[in-house]
């Protein structure tokens, strides 16, 4: 992705722009107080409206992208962004899957307008939140919510090094295992996403006895089928087991297609009931 | 991005100057500003974040996650959507917790409240002051002051990052109190540094009320929270400069939203009319509850009892980042071990009310759950939201003033004036464009 032309003697210009998001992902890069400066000296911040009123024109040679599409003029933002840019990069669930606005991909967006806004025909909303790879190529996904600062770092320096960043795909399991935590799934019955979840956190929630509630996304290779079924023999109903999968990259599809196979299983039991 | 046009006849020339984006606030909008023969005739602070729904996509949801859930309206204020969930819920659930419980929430908030502010103050604000685009554009000028901004900040977060697991959507909070607590050990190991950030804070209070400050008093009524005691973070009464007093619970009887066509923010007016949250709101009205340090450098830096001036938010946060840095130490340093985590919060049926104060102000939150604990109603007040009445109030009356300067001045002041109330425009929606035009 990060191709050779980057290695120029003149500084990347590098640009940061926001979609359908918290704010949480950018608010990622200016928190690496220690290193921020050192950054800004090996990239020209060419657009960054959330640090800087300083604007420079594209194109840039790096665009980090933040928030998911769900209005009709965002696809058309997106696009020219993406003219613009030699190599784009999409922080976050929200960028990388749809974030935690995609649940209305599961449900009637006309209501959801009608539940919040008293004039709902002011807005302009589309009826699914994307994420910014249906719309235009990405040269690399970072995933989390938030992202993982020290991953930003790591991409941001293979940017400028011209090579591919090292981001793990396997998943919280193994972090969990290198940081010495008990199993809280195994030890104590908690509920635990790790099993199916892209490490990157540094196993965070089962390191505060809590399990991991997905918020970096399915690892390479998921089995959520198997957890899923794990959780309900182990007393989970499954209209909650649905639930796990539907939150910050519900949309994401290992999560979305378990989420719909648990919502199936749900309706089933529900016809059970009635008879 | 500044773009001016001029259109309508020329006896009368309307002219048009639009800011495309307004910079250095927390999401996206602008500001339209029309002048009719000289005169201010209409302000628009215009807000055009996209809406996310998530009142709408609670509803069904478990009443245990919307600390999660509500954290992702804002990555920089996630606390305040945590708390004043756990508030709403517990309130609906008749649960009171703890004190040590009540006292780890107020450390993570400080945490929160340092972090914010600043990142506000050194990084989105001072560069008005000292007359830069950006705070690394200051930086080649002014790089200890820089320094020291980025170093406050990272004590917020790495306060944050100990209470709360991560400083962005912390992972440690839950209905009842936390999943895990800190140790007095790991306390400890943070106290050094929170120490020397206390140091700078007091620094930060004396640089800032050296700025130059434009002169102008606000009219509108104040609201804040005010707990027992202390100074209001983590919950508390509401008080208003109009001498009124109630509970939470009675904030729908007195806050009333309203749609208007160009923000997918909602509006608020305080029984009937604009009113203004956040630091200049909380200091008035709980100046009485400041730590004699923080109010001996408010004296020191001219500020009185109340301040309505909001150009000096500036100074205001300073001294509540010096209030917070006391706050915490004296938490840290009266911990002990050995109590529980949390308190369970068994569901009931009803509906509960939560406030907190967010760093911009206070934050409500509703919610309706069954007996299951499943949420039928949700229901959230953010502060930018209830004060966008009141900035495109003082624009009225700073553009009328600045009307014979320049577009690029006028804008470029009008930004300052907007950037004064820290406007989080994500957790508002749940964006800013500065146009002026004139005719």
């Amino acid at each position: 992705m990060f191709d050779e032309s980057l290695k120029s003697s003149a500084l990347p210009k590098l640009a940061v722009w926001k979609f359908a998001s918290c704010d949480g992902c950018q608010l990622s890069l200016l928190n690496c107080e220690e290193e921020l400066l050192t950054v800004a000296g090996a990239v020209s911040i060419a657009y960054f409206p959330e640090a800087t009123r300083g604007v420079v024109e594209g194109p840039y040679d790096v665009s980090l992208v933040e928030g998911s599409v769900t209005s009709p003029e965002e696809i058309e933002r997106i696009g020219q962004i993406r003219e613009m840019s030699k190599t784009l990069v999409t922080l976050g669930a929200c960028a990388t899957s749809g974030g935690i606005q995609a649940l209305r991909n599961f449900a009637d967006v006309a209501e959801f307008r009608s539940i919040v806004y008293a004039h709902p025909e002011y807005l302009s909303t589309l009826a699914r939140s994307t994420p910014i790879s249906a719309h235009v190529s990405v040269d690399f996904e970072l995933r989390g919510c938030p992202i993982d600062k020290g991953q930003l770092l790591e991409v941001l320096a293979a940017l400028v090094e011209s090579r591919r960043p090292r981001i793990p795909t396997y998943s919280v399991c193994a972090e969990c295992k290198r940081r010495g935590n008990v199993c809280v799934m195994v030890a104590n019955g908690t509920p635990c996403l790790g099993p199916v979840t892209q490490a990157g956190c540094g196993a965070l929630c089962p390191t505060y006895e809590r399990g991991c509630y997905g918020c970096f996304g399915p690892q390479n290779t998921p089995n959520t089928a198997a957890l899923s079924d794990q959780l309900v023999a182990a007393g989970m109903p499954p209209e909650v087991a649905m639930r796990v999968y539907r939150t910050f990259n519900a949309a994401a599809e290992p999560f979305r297609r378990e989420s719909e196979r648990q919502e199936r299983a749900v309706a089933v039991a529900g016809k059970g009931a009635g008879r | 991005m500044t773009q001016v046009s001029n259109a309508g006849d020329t006896r009368h020339p309307t002219q048009t100057l639009q800011v495309g984006m307004l910079a250095r606030v927390e999401g996206e909008g602008g500001l339209h500003v029309e002048i009719h023969d000289g005169h201010v005739t209409d302000v628009q602070l215009r807000i055009f974040e996209p809406p996310r729904f998530y009142e709408a996509f609670l509803r069904g949801r478990s009443y245990t996650e919307p600390p999660d859930i509500t954290a992702r309206i804002c990555g920089i204020c996630p606390v305040a959507y945590q708390f004043s969930s756990c508030l709403a819920m517990e309130d609906a659930c008749g649960v009171t917790v703890p004190d040590h419980i009540r006292t780890m929430r107020r450390l993570l908030y400080c945490g929160e409240w340092i972090e914010s502010h600043a990142l506000h103050m050194f990084l989105l604000h001072a560069p008005d002051f000292l007359g830069y685009p950006g705070a690394v554009e200051m930086a080649a000028d002014h790089p200890d002051v820089v320094a020291m901004g980025l170093r406050l900040k990272k004590a917020g977060n790495d306060l944050m990052d100990l209470v709360g697991g991560r400083s962005v959507h912390p992972i440690n909070v839950r209905l009842g109190g936390f999943y895990h607590l800190p140790t007095v050990a790991e306390l400890r190991a943070i106290r050094p540094r929170l120490a020397q950030a206390l140091d700078e804070a007091v620094a930060t209070v004396r640089l800032v009320s050296t700025f130059d400050f434009p002169e102008l008093e606000q009219t509108y009524p104040y609201l804040a929270l005010r707990p027992e005691v202390g100074y209001p973070l983590e919950g508390g009464d509401v008080v208003t400069s109009e001498g009124d007093a109630w509970p939470v619970q009675e904030f729908r009887e007195h806050i009333v939203e309203y749609q208007v066509e160009h923000s997918t923010a909602l509006h608020s007016t305080l029984d009937g009319q604009p009113y203004v949250v956040g630091p200049l709101a909380r200091y008035s009205l709980n100046h009485d509850r400041l730590s004699p340090l923080a109010r001996e450098l408010a004296h020191e830096a001219g500020l009185g009892t109340v301040c309505r001036n909001p150009f000096k938010s500036i100074i205001v946060r300073g001294v509540e980042l010096v209030e917070a840095l006391v706050e915490a130490l004296r938490i840290i340093d009266e911990w002990v071990d050995g109590r529980p985590a949390s308190v369970p919060v068994p569901a009931r049926a009803g509906q509960g009310f939560g406030a907190t104060e967010a760093p911009r102000g206070v934050l409500f939150h509703r919610y309706v759950i069954d007996d299951a604990g499943i949420i039928e109603d949700a229901h959230i007040v953010p502060p930018t939201a209830q004060n966008q009445p009141s900035i495109e109030g003082d624009l009225r009356v700073l553009a009328e003033r600045w009307v014979a300067l320049g577009d690029h001045d006028l804008t470029h002041r009008c930004e300052l004036a907007i950037r004064n109330y820290d406007p989080c425009i994500s957790c508002s929606v749940h964006a800013v464009e500065v146009t002026v035009s004139r005719s």
